[in-house]
């Protein structure tokens, strides 16, 4: 992954920040130019809620590349509140203990490994609430 | 708009064609339609691919499409939208046509995926969703489908036999296909004990890698007339609606809202409603898939996919034949021709051309159905014997 490709994102990986729309309140996670909701086009920046509950999930068995040394691994699709949903893998927790609408906390982790040189890549999962 | 008509389809056996490089696949599968039509020439060629770029270090298929079905300098035109390029291709073509811009124009959809490793495929089929707020956290379609399937038994009930049923279903409907890459029936309890992907979904839930082309030819009605004596096979109904790259950022996790829009569209150009469709080829790039769409398409209502499959309803001898030539599931799903082989196979069945065994019972109306992604384009053809 190039160096400006992965540094573009670093707002949302590692400060979740997202935009709050100034006319109708919608939330956007990643922040966009335009709100899908108004199509207005002033926001204010703000950081997404640190927990939310699980909506859906899988148990990823076989893996793309980056993350083969991983697998088995669970990713979630997650309600953080706001209307804002991100999908992230699960960690810390067993695949039988995964069900929908179990509470979650946002956590900065390491994501991937890329290429033989082992650069290190890093943004969010999320991890059972308790 | 002016009155079109399919005059020619043509596709070439599907699987793992080691002998048979993408410009030998985009030649084979033009050169059918054409003789299929019995012209030699077309004003435009359209040429529905998704990456053969990631796949074959090939872009510019714009040139070596016509180059290779020695039609220069007929200009060609390269249509991309994931695993729904084929469906717009066709689409593209139609509204050439329709248009009045040509009177005959080509659409050929092609993928060769074995040239790269399993792992380079699934790396050029990720390019589909959202690379930065998906596939770099781990995800892979197989398991942006699987939430899907969670979230649709958590919320209707659906079981995991009903979503085997769909693979059941059209691999018996395949192994009747000659032009299938997988010509094998299989059983309830094979899907559910073949090797697990991502849960709940097996190998066997998933469409395969697949090298294959297809092609069809558009022509203005008043010109079809004169050039064919068989049954005229009229394109009545197209539709096309996009959604948001991220599945989670969609309203609802179990519900295709692209494919309800494109239906809409397509059957309000055609003055139809659903229940006037005598069969469909829908895109089953996994057997949830297959559910779902029929739900977005109202066949069935939501929730109802998986009992209506169980019940019978889309087997082949069912009131609603889904996926007579075997669906993407066992004929195979090579992205961007899968859009262009349903209107083969539609454009067959209403001639009376499929092979004996695999006809549906009544083909006078035929609906396609493609999308892209995880649902977030969709295209929907419907298409008439007249």
């Amino acid at each position: 992954m190039s160096s400006p490709r992965y540094w573009r994102e670093m707002p949302q990986r590692y400060r979740y920040e997202a935009a709050k729309c100034k006319k109708c309140g919608k939330v956007l996670f990643p922040p966009r130019l335009i709100c899908p909701g108004c199509r207005a086009r002033d926001f204010e920046k703000v950081h997404i809620n640190q927990t939310g509950e699980i909506e859906t999930y899988t148990v990823i068995r076989v893996a793309p590349a980056p993350f083969v040394d991983q697998a088995p691994y669970p990713v979630a699709i997650v309600n953080m509140g706001d209307g804002v949903r991100i999908l992230c893998q699960l960690a810390d927790i067993e695949p039988e203990e995964i069900k929908i609408g179990l509470p979650v906390r946002i956590e900065f982790r390491k994501i991937q490994k890329q290429g033989e040189s082992g650069l290190l890549l890093y943004g969010y999962k999320c991890v059972p609430e308790f | 708009m002016r009155d079109v008509a399919v005059i020619g389809v043509g596709m070439n056996k599907w699987g793992e064609l080691w002998d048979k490089s993408l410009r030998d696949l985009i030649a084979e599968s033009a050169l059918l339609a054409l003789d299929d039509a019995g012209i030699d020439k077309v004003e435009a060629m359209y040429i529905g691919c998704m990456s053969s770029g990631l796949f074959t270090d090939q872009e510019h298929l714009a040139s070596i499409g016509p180059d290779y079905a020695a039609m220069c300098p007929t200009p060609g035109i390269r249509v991309e939208s994931a695993c729904a390029s084929g469906g717009l291709a066709f689409r593209s073509a139609f509204i050439h046509v329709a248009s009045g811009l040509a009177d005959i124009v080509m659409a050929v959809g092609v993928e060769k995926m074995t040239d790269v490793d399993g792992a380079g495929a699934t790396f050029g089929l990720a390019t589909a969703a959202d690379q930065e707020y998906e596939v770099y956290n781990g995800i892979t379609f197989p398991g942006l489908y699987s939430m899907m399937a969670i979230h649709h038994m958590h919320k209707y009930g659906t079981t995991r036999d009903q979503l085997a049923q769909v693979a059941v279903k059209n691999h018996k409907n395949g192994a009747k296909n000659p032009l299938a890459q997988f010509r094998m029936e299989v059983t309830i309890d094979q899907v559910k004990n073949a090797v697990m992907v991502a849960d709940p979904l097996t190998i066997l839930d998933c469409s395969p890698i697949t090298d294959g082309s297809a092609a069809v030819i558009l022509c203005s009605m008043d010109k079809a007339k004169e050039i064919t004596k068989r049954r005229l096979v009229k394109v009545i109904g197209s539709g096309h609606a996009s959604d948001t790259i991220q599945l989670a950022q969609r309203d609802d996790l179990s519900f295709l809202k692209s494919t309800k829009l494109a239906a809409q569209q397509a059957l309000a150009m055609a003055g139809r409603k659903i229940k006037d469709v005598d069969f469909l080829e829908v895109h089953d790039c996994f057997t949830i898939a297959e559910i779902m769409v029929l739900e977005a398409l109202g066949c069935i209502a939501p929730g109802k996919g998986g009992p209506s499959t169980a019940d019978g309803l889309t087997a082949l001898d069912g009131k609603l034949p889904v996926n007579a030539s075997g669906g993407l599931k066992s004929k195979g799903h090579p992205v961007g021709a899968t859009g262009v082989a349903q209107i083969v196979e539609i454009t067959k069945q209403i001639r009376c051309d499929a092979e004996k065994d695999r006809k549906v019972k009544k083909a006078d109306i035929g609906l396609a159905q493609n999308m892209g992604g995880s649902g977030a384009s969709s295209v929907v053809h419907i298409l008439e014997g007249i």
